[in-house]
């Protein structure tokens, strides 16, 4: 009743194109959006900004880099922390060694320099597919995870390995309070779901579907695998090296190459497994799964007064969390995304379903 | 069919979501007496991170009941500090830097006053944790680990490396095995490999190793085993092909057995190699039992063994089963460590009591309790800490407090003392902390706080 789009006609090919072509669609983003900058800051405390939110936020952009590369391209990758490493140490390296520099332009190279990296551990995949390309991947996430631990150039001679720069400025606003930290992520991830959703409609996209879908077909059609594939693996890592820059900047604030180990790889490769595999939205929900849940879990007993023991929690939280990814994959084996399409389907013939 | 299915659907999502809007209201309430201190109740909140699963969890397990066991001590023998009773909530972080952060923010403001001191036993997490207390004004307690550079009080406001730092434990290993081949000069052209962690608690002694190096000219071979340490195949290859006539083992968890079993199947001896104190417990030599005879630990102050406070700790807990942990552990390498690091949190409360006054205080008073700390021979004998460690007095430029540590050996079945105590070099590792700290300082763009003001400032 209220989810209908009868007598909403387009009238020009604009119109038709344009990202939300459902005139509720548009009014429900604006709404979130407005909620997400304006209510959101009200409602949330420190704990929730620092612990949740911020950290939601900045692998929502990694894991949608990721989603580019696996669900719209179909190259599989295990090395998306290492990409993130190659972000974070850029932007430390440029933040210290040009000083004075926009932190805007800091994320910016962080993300070209990850995007060449990318470029360099993606040339396999045009030899070699699937979970060949999987073993090639990780060779990067292994390369990179030496790199910064044994160069010391990278860690500015830092007797521990451990790096910490100092707290981000912008234009003398200094983003150190938990509210401004999420307003500077948000700002980010806006604008990078906007780039990300728009590339994936233009022909680049449709490039790197036709391969996902079928590569030999789509050279045939005349798309250029070396391009297309290329493409995606630098797309991909920008996203992860812009992320990886903030996951260190913002939401760290120090951190050694353990930060961005292996197990955060596979944490990004769950979150658009479990979220949708090629969807933005996908990426949204599969980083909230990821990222949340563990932590509403491990504080459950507490909130609801059950006495345990610390090791209990921690225990039972694995294996609850384990449970539901199994859980969720067999109730709908293309994500979380897939489910909430299931439920608009469902609302436009609400309440008179056939 | 597929309706029921979106429903049940439907009706979890709205499940999360009470859940989600159950935990915010939650933490709203927890802030909420934060602000009404002085009315609340008369209790000061200590925050534990701790890790009881995980890779790590044979030693965090230990050292986590010793803290617990020494908090519900204070309340059960003492009726508290100063009659402000003690409270606690334990938060596992499973030694990973980004859980850590979470049970940080999770636990620093609650009860009335606020996360009292933090103490994360992990030095990745000292790391990331260094500038958030500083910005919400909470002391770090890193005793025995943490950045050796936090000693300068001026530099590292909120850090107390207490009794001792990686550099001490370095310092005083390399004197220990110049005085064992008889005189520092003795060690030219000598050859001493590092077996370290990879990671930052590892890599710390190694600018000090290398300031010695210059020294008195040994060679050092530095030797990293990635995380978590069950595999070290390769490293002991070069050791058997460069017999190096030292070993120091930078070691945690299940590393140190590791190495321990490596050291038996390339058969070099044991008793040339030194442990630092995270690889001089019992988790770390009990894997390789009487093998392990002869493996040299470094005890940063105390080793095993009980004392009096041990006695106490058994009288009032567990005799009444209140104990955190088994009977036997108590006594332990890590669960002395455990106590200890409760008990110089405690005595920072107490130290800032005398100024304050007996009621709950901040995370900012107990700073000044802890930068205040002076802990001699009278005192810690009073508090049953006779023969465990040494007085102990910080001061604003020196948030370390003492650099003494003994050696311990380990004959099978037991760990026992087989040195005198030693002092670590301040005139060799004084400069590298103010210019490891000055770089720090430049880094973060932070200013150097004046020590001499603040006195006269009062």
């Amino acid at each position: 009743m209220l989810y209908r789009e009868n007598g909403q006609f387009k009238t020009t090919y604009r119109s038709d194109q344009q990202l939300l072509p459902i005139t509720q669609d548009r009014f429900f983003v604006w709404a979130v959006v407005a909620l997400a900058f304006l209510l959101v800051p009200m409602l949330a405390s420190d704990y929730l900004f620092r612990a949740l939110i911020v950290p939601f936020l900045i692998l929502t952009i990694a894991a949608i880099g990721l989603n580019i590369l696996v669900g719209y391209c179909g190259q599989i990758s295990l090395g998306h922390a290492a990409f993130m490493a190659v972000g974070a140490y850029a932007a430390y390296n440029l933040v210290i060694r040009v000083p004075g520099l926009n932190f805007l332009i800091v994320l910016v190279a962080a993300g070209l320099v990850a995007a060449l990296v990318g470029i360099l551990f993606g040339v396999p995949s045009l030899r070699i597919k699937g979970l060949y390309l999987a073993v090639a991947t990780l060779a990067a996430q292994f390369f990179i995870d030496w790199t910064f631990a044994r160069v010391k150039w990278f860690t500015n001679y830092s007797s521990s390995g451990s790096v910490s720069p100092a707290d981000v400025t912008l234009f003398g606003w200094t983003i150190d309070q938990p509210v401004e930290k999420y307003w500077f992520v948000l700002g980010v991830l806006v604008a990078m779901t906007l780039l990300a959703k728009n590339l994936v409609r233009s022909h680049i996209g449709r490039s790197w579907m036709a391969i996902r879908d079928m590569d030999v077909a789509a050279s045939v059609i005349g798309i250029r695998p070396l391009h297309a594939k290329l493409s995606a693996f630098a797309v991909s890592s920008f996203f992860a090296g812009v992320a990886g820059a903030l996951w260190g900047f913002v939401h760290l604030g120090a951190w050694e190459p353990l930060a961005f180990n292996i197990t955060l790889s596979f944490n990004l490769l769950f979150m658009i497994i479990i979220g949708g595999m090629g969807s933005i939205l996908g990426s949204y929900f599969g980083a909230a799964f990821i990222v949340v849940l563990p932590l509403v879990l491990n504080q459950l007993p507490n909130l609801l007064g059950i006495p345990m023991s610390t090791a209990m929690i921690s225990h039972l939280e694995f294996i609850i969390f384990g449970a539901l990814i199994v859980f969720f994959l067999i109730a709908e084996p293309h994500g979380l995304a897939r489910l909430w399409a299931i439920g608009k389907e469902k609302l436009r013939l609400w309440p008179f379903p056939h | 069919m597929r309706l029921a299915t979106f429903k049940a659907i439907a009706a979890a999502v709205s499940v999360v979501a009470a859940l989600g809007s159950g935990a915010a209201i939650a933490q709203d309430k927890g802030k909420a007496p934060a602000k009404a201190a002085a009315a609340g109740p008369m209790e000061q909140f200590f925050p534990l991170l701790v890790y009881r699963t995980g890779a790590y969890a044979p030693n965090g397990v230990p050292f986590a009941n010793g803290y617990a066991d020494y908090l519900k001590l204070m309340n059960a023998r003492d009726g508290g500090i100063g009659g402000v009773k003690v409270t606690y909530e334990e938060c596992e972080t499973g030694y990973a830097t980004d859980r850590g952060v979470e049970c940080y923010e999770r636990l620093k403001g609650k009860g009335p006053t606020g996360g009292t001191v933090f103490q994360p036993l992990s030095t990745g997490i000292t790391f990331a944790l260094t500038d958030k207390t500083a910005t919400d004004r909470i002391p770090l307690i890193t005793a025995g680990y943490g950045r050796a550079d936090s000693v300068d009080g001026e530099a590292f406001p909120f850090n107390f490396p207490l009794m001792g730092t990686y550099w001490d434990a370095a310092d005083i290993l390399v004197q220990h095995v110049g005085k064992r081949e008889g005189g520092l000069d003795k060690l030219r052209g000598k050859k001493i490999a590092l077996v370290y962690h990879d990671s930052p608690f590892g890599k710390e002694p190694i600018a000090l190793l290398q300031e010695r190096a210059k020294m008195h000219g040994y060679d050092l071979l530095l030797l990293p085993v990635t995380h978590p340490g069950v595999e070290q195949k390769a490293t002991w290859l070069q050791i058997r092909q460069q017999r190096p006539d030292y070993v120091f083992l930078w070691g945690w968890g299940v590393m140190n057995s590791t190495a321990l079993k490596e050291a038996v199947a390339t058969g070099y001896p044991r008793d040339k190699m030194y442990g630092v104190w995270w690889a001089a417990a019992e988790p770390d030599v009990l894997p390789v039992g009487a093998d392990a005879k002869g493996y040299h630990g470094l005890a940063l102050q105390h080793g095993a063994g009980r004392a009096k406070v041990h006695e106490d700790i058994l009288k009032f807990l567990h005799d009444k089963n209140q104990g955190t942990g088994p009977k036997d552990e108590v006594g332990t390498v890590l669960y002395t460590r455990g106590m200890i690091s409760a008990m110089l949190g405690v005595e920072g409360v107490r130290r800032a009591q005398e100024r304050y006054g007996k009621k709950p205080l901040t995370g900012e008073q107990v700073r000044w309790g802890l930068e205040n700390l002076a802990l001699d021979q009278k005192k810690l004998d009073a508090m049953g800490f006779a023969g465990v460690m040494r007085p102990i007095s910080t001061s604003c430029k020196d948030h370390g407090g003492a650099h003494y540590a003994r050696l311990h050996t380990w004959d099978g079945t037991k760990w026992s003392f087989t040195s005198d105590w030693y002092e670590a070099d301040q005139q060799i590792i004084r400069p590298m902390i103010t210019k490891s700290a000055n770089a720090y300082l430049a880094e973060k763009k932070l200013p150097r706080r004046d020590c001499a003001k603040e006195l006269t400032g009062g």
